[in-house]
């Protein structure tokens, strides 16, 4: 699908996101982390929140993480979304210690639970946009 | 920590007609009850001269409304960029404004076309702009979603359930039902609760807010000026404004912030009852933010009326109805009297502690509590008459 035909809120990458896309796009899920004290956070920020270094890496995330939290939305909120419902979206606690949400895939709404063992994956939405979603690990 | 107790007060009220399409705009909203608010209090516009207001882009700039009022001077007129977290915050500033020398009697309002007009639970997120662009794409757009990871959380963590969100919802409308301009007056019951529409999981539309066209104004100034007004004061005994660590980027952003399973009450409580010296047992009257059902629920431990988990049980068998332990939300709340983003559950403090109340009067209401916010950051009230 072309970005002209795509419905739904389309992500425009900044200074600071460009490169967390840019690797979504190759199926490749990064973060960053301060190349001073090595704190890493998310979503992408300009400075380390530890030691306000401005000096960052980007490293390879293992994808793999546990549920924090979930809802399942019977309701659009955009039209974009209508035909999907219903969304179920999650809050994942990554191995890094970060967080980061999207849509689940293949997890049974019965069968969440906080702490479910979790793995990132990615879906094309776009030629010029992957997003993650999340399947059980 | 507040050091202002009991030196000023709240000596006016103001509000419009809350409904769904107002017909007007919201400079017109917002001129109307700050107009009702000084005609309550029988002050003239020429001794007003500070204005504070707080907007998510939905509403018009205090100076604007200084204009509107005819005031002669507005020395101090500040606009908060901020959502229901501030609607407490606006009379600590007030209070603060004048202890500085800023102002002498200072209108607080807020005022939106929040049905009719910009709609905040539908629009705001629908741009992935910033820090959305991690949020939007998922369809992770409005604040009943980001909220339902809260709550979600909180009943996985403590077994809090639906029926005990249902009876906030019920009490909350039960108090409309006794309050003239309430939105929703219809009574409902719990197994209404229990087969209304499920909108976001754990919410069903009974747990969620209404949406309001409407304004609601405060006037403050020094306690003595208040005594010598038209209306009995409401004294500031408390005043609290905060959050914990990693508040976010935005209300909506809290992917940072340390466990969904509390939210700003906990990191406030200390410095407000310090403040004022009293504590929850204290408290006759409670008007507590409920954006959401679950909002109550997790404010009422985070202020210390039970301890964290035991807020679901807290508000069964009647203990927040009018009759019980803590009344809560006696004009209906966000939930049934109307969205005026925290400002009203301020309006009704003080008639509460006025007597004013008609026939849902708590009787021999001497000391309420208001709170404003539901996420990682907010404000509270204690008031006294
Ligand atoms: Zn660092």
């Amino acid at each position: 699908m072309t970005a002209a035909t795509y419905d739904k809120p389309l992500p425009p990458p900044n200074e600071e996101s460009r490169p967390f896309w840019e690797a979504m796009k190759e199926h490749r899920l990064v973060l960053q982390k301060c190349g001073a004290c090595g704190k890493v956070r998310h979503y992408p920020r300009p400075v380390c929140d530890a030691c306000f270094s401005m000096d960052t890496e980007w490293m390879e995330a293992s994808g793999k993480g546990q549920v924090h939290s979930w809802t399942i939305s019977h309701h659009a909120f955009h039209p974009g979304f209508k035909g999907d419902l219903p969304l179920v979206l999650v809050i994942v606690d990554l191995d890094e210690g970060v967080r980061m949400c999207a849509q689940a895939r293949d997890l049974d709404p019965e069968g969440l639970r906080i702490g479910l063992p979790v793995r990132v994956d990615f879906e094309d939405a776009t030629d010029d946009l992957t997003l993650p979603v999340i399947r059980p690990a | 920590m507040w050091s202002l107790r009991d030196k000023y007060a709240i000596a006016g009220v103001g509000y419009t007609e809350y409904s769904s399409k107002s017909g007007v705009t919201v400079l017109d909203l917002a001129t109307r009850a700050c107009g009702n608010a000084l005609a309550d209090a029988g002050l003239g516009a020429d001794q007003v001269d500070g204005v504070i207001s707080y907007t998510f882009n939905d509403s018009v700039p205090a100076m604007a409304v200084a204009t509107g009022l005819g005031l002669p001077g507005a020395r101090y007129a500040v606009d908060y960029q901020a959502g229901g977290n501030a609607a407490n915050l606006v009379i600590q500033a007030a209070a603060a404004a004048i202890e500085a020398g800023l102002a002498e009697n200072v209108l607080c309002y807020r005022a939106m076309n929040g049905r009719s007009g910009f709609r905040l639970g539908g629009g705001r997120e629908l741009t992935a702009r910033g820090i959305t662009q991690h949020t939007a794409p998922h369809g992770w757009i409005s604040y009943p979603q980001a909220m339902a990871m809260w709550c979600r959380r909180h009943m996985i963590r403590h077994g809090t359930t639906s029926a005990q969100l249902g009876a906030v919802a019920v009490t909350c409308r039960d108090n409309a039902a006794l309050n003239e301009r309430a939105m929703m007056r219809q009574p409902i019951t719990l197994a209404d609760h229990r087969n209304a529409r499920m909108i976001v999981e754990p919410f069903r539309l009974l747990d969620i807010c209404l949406e309001s066209d409407g304004a609601c104004a405060v006037l403050v100034t020094g306690a003595e000026r208040a005594r010598d007004l038209r209306q009995r004061p409401v004294y500031i005994l408390g005043a609290a404004y905060g959050g914990g660590p990693n508040q976010g980027d935005d209300l909506f952003d809290a992917i940072r912030w340390p466990d969904h399973d509390h939210n700003y009450s906990r990191y406030i409580a200390d410095d407000l009852w310090r403040g004022a010296g009293v504590g929850p047992r204290d408290v006759d009257v409670a008007e507590i933010y409920d954006c959401f059902t679950y909002s109550v629920i997790v404010q009422l431990e985070g202020f210390g009326f039970c301890p964290p988990g035991e807020g679901g049980g807290f508000v069964q068998d009647g203990r927040i109805a009018r009759d019980g332990e803590l009344p809560i939300n006696t004009h209906g709340g966000l939930l049934s009297e109307a969205y005026i983003h925290g400002l009203n559950h301020v309006v009704e403090a003080v008639e509460q502690l006025r007597g004013q109340a008609g026939p849902r009067q708590i009787d021999g209401a001497e000391i309420a509590l208001t709170t404003a916010g539901a996420m990682t950051c907010g404000s509270a009230l204690v008031l006294r008459n």
